[in-house]
């Protein structure tokens, strides 16, 4: 019996060892190329790009590295972000505000990276504020958003924010047209009186300072999605439309009658020639042009009173229309420029049009009449080809370039691969699911970083571990350097992705900052060093002036401060070293904690309302004495006649 | 000779010596360039960082200026001066005089950096945040090493002559050469 066990056990053993060898062998040859080998950054090690997806309806922007898929921040653009304080402290209040007052929220949707000879040059990147139209700019310096442009006579602002070859322009597009200029009126009088404005903002190459150039007034048509020509094609801009209909209600049924809407083709060039050779009408106009201050880490709100208008029909030869099917979504251009997709949502062929044959048809004057005084192409003379039973529900294409281009599906679900000059499909692989956008790192630009493609969904179901009703979006992230895609990895992300700008990492890496230099702090409340600190009353105001390093306040005791008093924190940072940020917050205030980097200074408000003595803390571990990091501010009632004073370590803090 | 003394003024330039010190959290070290007349950051903010980690375990803030930044540049001068006087003289003997003296004001000054380590890590605010012992009960110092490299708690510190020093030991090497060369013409 026990010899018999024991031959068991040997066998037993004997059978792990071998089964332990072919394990290892087979498990080396397949790693060697396996998808999860592929998205492995080793830890310290850094992703190869980045990639900023919008937030959707959390109306931020998230910086992820590919091909990791791990999710390094969360900008705040258009929406308040408490964790950071943005639209909640003093500084950047303004940034959020519009003609319509102060807005906590947008829908961001189209982010794009700023270029220079048609190639990505990572400055800035931008993206719209769909809901009240707006346009940010992030700098990529700070990856803080740095200043935001509202869009007068525009709604639902779509078809933005996409940048020409050298960042002439940033473009926005009105979805919704609107009456111009806004009225009371019938709605059902819509057609013929509203109006689609196009709106093209200049970028001062210098400083990035964005001003609107000029906005054409186009047929009340939904101008969708847009994007810059390039190489023989700069200058011009396309604009994909639907509801030519020009339908009010139940859009869904009554804006999908045409066969076939319109891409319009924009020569901004000679627009903006006419602009400047004093074209176009000063139109009156409201709108907020926001900028943030670097040095003095504070934003200003400007409303701006006028706006320069064109009528498409005051420049003849500039605007003309491209027969596309059907209620084409995404408009696509590819690196060379030559080729303009359409994808039409509900066609069921995908279709090409060509620049030159484009170019062709307006010298031949081969029009197909008129749609409101602009010409409308012959179909076939723009057409290029079409890429026919693609998948069901087209909406974006991107371009590795390499003559491939990339088409996600909506309905039936897919990315799916296709040549440019064949229009033969090569590949399709699933998504999961209902896949909107698609990214290739410099897809918009003359040159694409080919390596791996980036979708987006809408629905995920099953996907993830469920969190109750509502669950993530994703995105997913294929290979794409083999004839054939193979899908590498599926990730949560926040909010809704639509679109995503990719750039590869040494682009950006050597110019992010590490903190703002004290010296060069220009806040009107900023001080630089402990012996600076101070607290004053100005009437019910009071003045904090306070400073904060490693590892307490100054002061960290205040007093004097009454019921009914406004307290302002102005709270400078006086580190100067990479990563040590300090947080403050205070018991009972209305707002946020600020959390606030090296150099820089930060202003809270709070309001006391009860009588006591109020603690107030660092809110960022910071140090090993971070927990040590506090204060206490007492609070008198109202009239009381204990004196302003402030200290630390029971010393006046100026006493250094 | 001349060339030897006149090496010296390297150091009017470059920094005499280096500490650099080393932490899981310093990704890119924290390092401090002493010349003769001043220190200064390896990478700017460095000497304002340290003074702000030292100062949890009571060590002193390194001052802006040390009385040594006067005499140096002064004691420099005066040899290198005196060096192309006796170079021009060509009396090979002041060559080891010199070299000498030179010597000594090397010594004394390693001494004197010496002194001063001692006192930064060792004269420490007895309210210090952080306070460690030794195995033996004795109040930990946190001296940096003169010369090599020593691990201090989290931190590992090098001490290290840097370019300035270079152009000092290998002008006062010349001078030495020049003695034996001044002798071996002598005896022809």
């Amino acid at each position: 019996m026990k010899t018999l066990f024991k031959s068991i056990l040997a066998l037993f053993a004997l059978s792990v060892i071998t089964v332990g060898c072919v394990d290892n062998s087979s498990k080396k040859g397949a790693l060697g190329n396996s998808a999860a080998e592929k998205v492995y950054v080793a830890p310290g090690e850094h992703d190869e790009f980045y990639a900023f997806v919008s937030g959707g309806f959390s109306g931020q922007l998230a910086v992820y590295g590919l091909p990791s898929g791990r999710l390094f921040k969360v900008i705040p653009v258009f929406s308040v972000d408490a964790e950071k304080a943005y639209g909640f402290n003093e500084e950047t209040k303004p940034m959020l505000n519009t003609s319509h007052g102060f807005i906590p929220w947008d829908d961001s949707h189209h982010p794009d990276i700023s270029q220079t000879n048609g190639e990505l040059d990572g400055r800035y990147v931008f993206i719209n504020g769909n809901n009240t139209p707006r346009i940010a700019k992030i700098d990529l310096t700070t990856f803080e958003t740095t200043e935001i442009i509202e869009v007068p006579n525009s709604a639902g602002n779509h078809s933005s924010s996409f940048v020409t070859e050298n960042t002439e322009y940033v473009v926005a597009g009105t979805r919704f047209s609107v009456p111009y200029p806004q009225r009371d009126m019938p709605i059902s009088e819509y057609k013929g009186n509203f109006k689609g404005a196009l709106t093209f903002i200049s970028v001062a190459p210098e400083d990035g300072a964005m001003d609107i150039k000029f906005q054409i007034m186009m047929p009340g048509f939904d101008y969708d999605l847009s994007h810059p020509g390039r190489g023989d094609s700069h200058g011009w801009f396309f604009f994909t439309t639907y509801n030519t209909e020009e339908a009010h209600s139940l859009l869904e049924v009554n804006a999908s009658q045409n066969d076939k809407d319109f891409i319009a083709a924009i020569n901004w060039k000679k627009i903006e020639e006419y602009v400047n050779n004093g074209g176009g009408t000063k139109a009156p106009a409201n709108y907020a042009h926001n900028v943030y201050d670097e040095h003095s880490h504070t934003a200003t709100s400007t409303m701006k009173k006028e706006v320069t208008v064109v009528n498409p029909l005051d420049v003849p030869g500039a605007i003309y229309f491209m027969p596309t099917p059907k209620s084409p979504h995404g408009c696509d251009v590819d690196p060379t420029g030559e080729y303009i997709v359409g994808n039409g949502k509900l066609a069921a062929e995908l279709t090409i049009h060509s620049f030159s044959k484009m170019i062709k048809a307006i010298e031949d004057k081969n029009f197909d009449g008129d749609a409101y005084g602009i010409p409308i192409l012959s179909y076939e003379a723009t057409l290029a080809g079409s890429v026919k039973q693609p998948g069901l529900g087209p909406l974006h294409t991107e371009f590795d370039g390499k003559g491939n281009a990339y088409t996600t599906f909506f309905i039936s679900s897919e990315v799916v691969k296709w040549k440019l000059g064949t229009w033969e499909v090569i590949d399709r692989k699933p998504t999961y699911y209902s896949v909107g956008h698609l990214m290739i790192p410099g897809g918009n630009s003359r040159k694409p970083f080919g390596k791996y493609v980036l979708a987006m969904n809408k629905i995920t179901k099953d996907r993830y571990l469920p969190t109750g009703p509502e669950v993530t979006q994703s995105a997913q992230l294929y290979d794409i350097t083999g004839e054939k895609m193979e899908l590498l990895l599926d990730f949560p992300t926040i909010g809704e992705p639509h679109y995503a700008a990719g750039i590869p990492a040494d682009l950006l890496k050597p110019n992010s900052k590490k903190f703002y230099k004290l010296d060069e702090n220009k806040h009107e409340y900023a001080i630089r060093s402990e012996a600076e600190a101070k607290v004053v009353r100005d009437g019910k105001e009071v003045h904090v002036y306070m400073t904060m390093i490693r590892s307490h306040f100054a002061p960290d005791n205040i007093e004097g401060v009454q019921v009914g008093d406004k307290v302002y924190f102005h709270v400078t940072n006086l580190e100067q070293d990479y990563d040590v940020p300090h947080g403050v917050s205070m018991i009972g205030a209305n707002t946020s904690e600020l959390l606030i980097m090296p150099g820089q200074t930060e202003t809270f408000i709070w309001e006391p309302k009860q009588v006591g003595v109020w603690p107030f803390y660092c809110t960022d571990f910071c140090s090993a004495l971070h927990q040590e990091m506090q204060g206490y501010v007492r609070v008198s009632p109202k009239g009381s006649k204990v004196p302003i004073s402030y200290t630390l370590d029971d010393d006046a803090v100026d006493s250094e | 000779m001349i060339v030897g003394s006149l090496l010296l003024l390297g150091l009017f330039v470059f920094p005499l010596w280096n500490i650099t010190l080393e932490a899981p959290q310093y990704p890119t070290p924290l390092g401090m360039d002493i010349h003769i007349d001043k220190f200064t950051d390896t990478h700017e903010f460095d000497i304002k960082n340290i003074n702000l980690m030292n100062h949890y375990v009571g060590m002193q803030y390194i001052p802006e200026t040390i009385p040594e930044f006067k005499i140096f540049p002064i004691a420099i001068g005066i040899m290198v001066a005196l060096g192309v006087l006796i170079g021009f003289t060509g009396r090979y003997k002041l060559f080891i005089v010199w070299f000498v003296v030179m010597s000594l004001m090397g010594i004394a000054g390693m001494y004197d950096f010496y002194l001063w380590e001692y006192d930064y890590g060792h004269n420490l605010d007895p309210k210090a945040i952080m306070q460690f012992k030794n195995p033996d009960g004795s109040v930990m110092g946190f001296q940096p090493p003169l010369f090599g490299t020593k691990d201090i708690l989290n931190f590992t510190a090098h001490s290290y002559p840097r370019t300035g020093a270079y152009f000092m030991f290998a002008g006062m090497m010349l001078t030495v050469v020049a003695f034996f060369v001044g002798k071996k013409e002598v005896k022809k």
